[in-house]
């Protein structure tokens, strides 16, 4: 194989086997209230509507807030409890009850508590919990606002129920959940044709992955005859190389799917119609990166899966580089942060495809994602909320004047995903870049051009946004969101900046170690110090082509229809969706009216033709009735004469 | 022998011929008659041919049935032709499809 297409994380090393302490007991025993508080919460808010509408409508946004808010207290505490165990002892393990049993599968609603789901279990109920605050004020002038944090406690609860699964069935419960809840969320102004339209979108590309999930599931079970994580990792070693490649691609699939990677990736654009607090938990910080915890989490196989291992970097770096080049061109401020969403989602692909040794980095990159992503969107959200919801960049300009708040917390996000030194995102993406160059210097490379383009987008987001002259049309008053709202975002401004103390010391990389095993050490080709100076060169100059190509230009208001081709195929997602009309939509459109066709002509045919015909030979012979009684007696000679002549036949033949 | 059976054999034939071409009913139930006794004079033909009376019972059977459908059949011409002011066996052909 070329070395430079080679993957070098080949040679053996020790794989940790998950087997869970299921008698931790203490507040261990209590880890089931993580998922049990914002389901409660997501239950009373649904359900209760029906019984006490009126008071829930006043207060139904408190108790959504309250149960996320609960259960992060839970996790922080079960993060410290965690926190104060040794090292070898923490894997928590708990059995709620036996889901279904049927032959030798038996399933059990199981939970998993380790390394691995605490930081989920924090970012997931920090982030969420930010958000829901943030939501009421978001969305305070909305009639459905007590459906709407339903839906969002549903959300957090399935999320839960998917990080802390202890095996792959109760997983596949949580990556529903979190489907159906993001299905609700994009559709939530539903009388917005558009809306509706990406709901289903995101629902059925995402189900092309489930297929993968599920399939690699049933494969689990044929092969290893368990789907619990302890048991799956404990026989991984003895399956077959076919079998776990297999496995590794259902599973990347299904990754893809979720994660929004090349080639199905086309949903998360769309989805951007949701509710902005909705963008921002769902499709910037927590779901979406579903995939990437659900790569991490079956380390045990991809370890095994050299071949699906290549597949997941290729992917990874094809889709950090897509998402990318979207970024560059969308006007709309929500698409763009998608873009970027689905390139730094690449980021943390590309690591855990690389193996142990970027398994820590990934989960570190999600997490700082996770803040400066989520800030950033809220900030987007704050800008929408002064701007009577208009998202299109081109009618913002000069706005850091008005709303200084989300100015100074959005740029606190922006420093942080483009690497901007000591921010979070700096440490967290140039140790994956730093890791690509030692894996495979083609890929490293590509992670560095990303970079650069990061650098070029956001600041193009950045100056149209807030620099410049004021475009807007004149009933328009920008004007500083809320305290309900700008204080989540300064907790999350705080949060982008000092995301990185994580990495302190190696701590998180010591800390995941229990789940991803010890990293072999491969040298970078250069000395990391030289390669942070290139990463930080390479984002600089990202930066300065968008200063001089955006801040140095009047911006018009409306964009420009006699651009390049480059330009024109990212406003059209790379062609993405036309790609996928053309290879999937229409055959499909053309193979069911074909079927429709069949079975209208044919199928119908054949029914109704010979009903008809049965009908019009009826018509024929019922002519014979006619009541004439000499035409009857007639008939009967006939007949009398057939069987005499059949007679004299028989008797004379 | 012979004869019995060809005069039989007419007699059956014109019978059936008048069933067929004649639509006054009375003359069609006459034409009936003629079959049957036609159909009498053979079997007491070959009752006496083969020397028992098989034959000479089923033709007193014919007969029984025959004096049954007579009355009835008059009983219903006579009906249909108080109602009709007709006999023709055409006219009363409203049981049709």
């Amino acid at each position: 194989m070329n070395p430079l297409l080679s993957l070098s994380s080949e040679s053996a090393h020790d794989i940790p086997v998950v087997h869970p302490d299921t008698g931790a007991g203490g507040v261990f025993d209590l880890l089931w209230l993580v998922i049990a508080l914002p389901l409660l919460g997501a239950v009373v808010l649904l359900v209760g509507g029906a019984f006490a509408r009126g008071r829930l409508e006043r207060v139904g946004h408190l108790i959504g807030t309250a149960a996320s808010a609960a259960s992060f207290v839970m996790s922080l505490v079960l993060f410290l409890a965690l926190l104060g165990r040794g090292e070898e002892e923490r894997q928590i393990g708990q059995h709620l009850f036996t889901w279904f049993e049927t032959g030798s599968l038996s399933v059990g609603m199981d939970l998993l508590y380790d390394p691995l789901s605490a930081l989920f279990l924090l970012l997931i109920t920090g982030v969420g919990t930010l958000i829901h605050v943030y939501a009421i004020g978001y969305m305070a002038h909305d009639v459905r606002r007590r459906r709407f944090f339903g839906y969002l406690n549903l959300f957090v609860a399935a999320m839960l129920v998917l990080v802390l699964a202890g095996n792959y069935v109760v997983l596949f419960l949580g990556w529903e959940g979190v489907g159906l809840a993001s299905y609700l969320l994009i559709g939530f102004w539903q009388h917005k044709h558009s809306a509706a339209a990406a709901a289903k979108k995101a629902f059925v590309i995402n189900r092309v992955g489930d297929i993968g999930l599920s399939l690699a599931i049933a494969l689990m079970f044929a092969t290893f005859g368990t789907t619990d994580f302890g048991g799956v990792s404990e026989a991984s070693g003895e399956a077959s190389d076919r079998t776990l490649t297999i496995l590794g691609l259902l599973l990347l699939l299904g990754a893809c799917g979720k994660s929004a990677q090349v080639p199905l990736q086309a949903w998360l654009l769309d989805a951007m119609e949701g509710p902005t607090p909705v963008s921002a938990l769902i499709h910037a910080a927590t779901m979406v990166t579903a995939g990437v915890y659900l790569v991490v989490r079956s380390n045990f196989i991809f370890e095994l899966a050299p071949i699906a291992q290549t597949a997941i970097v290729v992917v990874a770096t094809v889709t950090l580089l897509w998402g990318a080049v979207l970024g560059c061109a969308k006007d709309d401020i929500k698409k763009a942060l998608a873009g970027s969403t689905m390139s730094q989602i690449g980021y943390m692909m590309l690591a855990a495809g690389l193996g142990t040794a970027g398994y820590a980095f990934a989960i570190f990159h999600l997490l700082t994602h996770g803040f400066f992503k989520a800030n950033m969107f809220l900030g987007a959200g704050s800008v929408m909320h002064g701007m009577d919801d208009d998202v299109d960049m081109r009618h913002y300009g000069g706005l850091r004047k008005f709303m200084p708040v989300t100015f100074l917390t959005f740029a606190m996000g922006y420093l942080a995903i483009i690497g901007f030194p000591l921010f979070s995102g700096f440490w967290s993406k140039d140790k994956i870049i730093e890791t690509a160059l030692a894996e495979n210097l083609v890929v490293g490379l590509c992670a560095l051009l990303g970079a650069g383009i990061t650098g070029f987008y956001m600041t193009r987001l950045m100056l149209m946004t807030f620099f410049g002259e004021k475009r807007w049309a004149d009933g328009v008053h920008p004007h500083e969101s809320p305290k309900v709202m700008t204080i989540p975002l300064i907790v999350l401004a705080a949060l982008s900046v000092l995301g990185g103390v994580l990495i302190l010391g190696d701590w998180i990389v010591g800390w995941l170690e229990p789940v991803t095993g010890v990293a072999e050490h491969h040298a970078p080709p250069l000395p990391a110090l030289v390669i942070t100076l290139i990463v930080t060169a390479v984002v600089a100059l990202g930066v300065a082509a968008a200063w001089f190509l955006v801040a140095r230009r009047d911006v018009p208001r409306e964009a420009p229809r006699d651009v390049s081709f480059a330009t024109r195929a990212a406003r059209a997602d790379l062609y993405g969706d036309a790609f996928n009309d053309a290879a999937v939509v229409r055959p499909g459109t053309r193979m069911v009216s074909g079927l429709a066709t069949f079975d209208r002509s044919g199928v119908d045919g054949v029914v109704e033709g010979g009903s008809s015909a049965v009908g019009g030979l009826s018509g024929v012979m019922r002519r014979l009735q006619n009541g004439y009684v000499r035409s009857y007696a007639l008939s009967l000679l006939g007949g009398a004469l057939l069987v005499v002549l059949a007679l004299l036949a028989v008797n004379l033949g | 022998m012979t004869e019995y059976v060809v005069l039989s054999a007419i007699l059956f034939t014109i019978g059936c011929v008048g069933v067929l071409t004649r639509r006054n009913a009375i003359v069609v139930f006459m034409c009936v008659e003629l079959m049957l006794n036609a159909c009498n004079l053979a079997l007491v033909a070959f009752a006496r041919q083969h020397g028992n009376l098989d034959g000479q019972v089923a033709a007193f059977f014919v007969m029984v049935v025959a004096a049954a459908e007579v009355v009835i059949g008059l009983a219903i011409i006579m009906t249909i032709f108080r109602t009709r002011r007709s006999a023709s066996v055409d006219d009363a052909s409203l049981l049709k499809y």
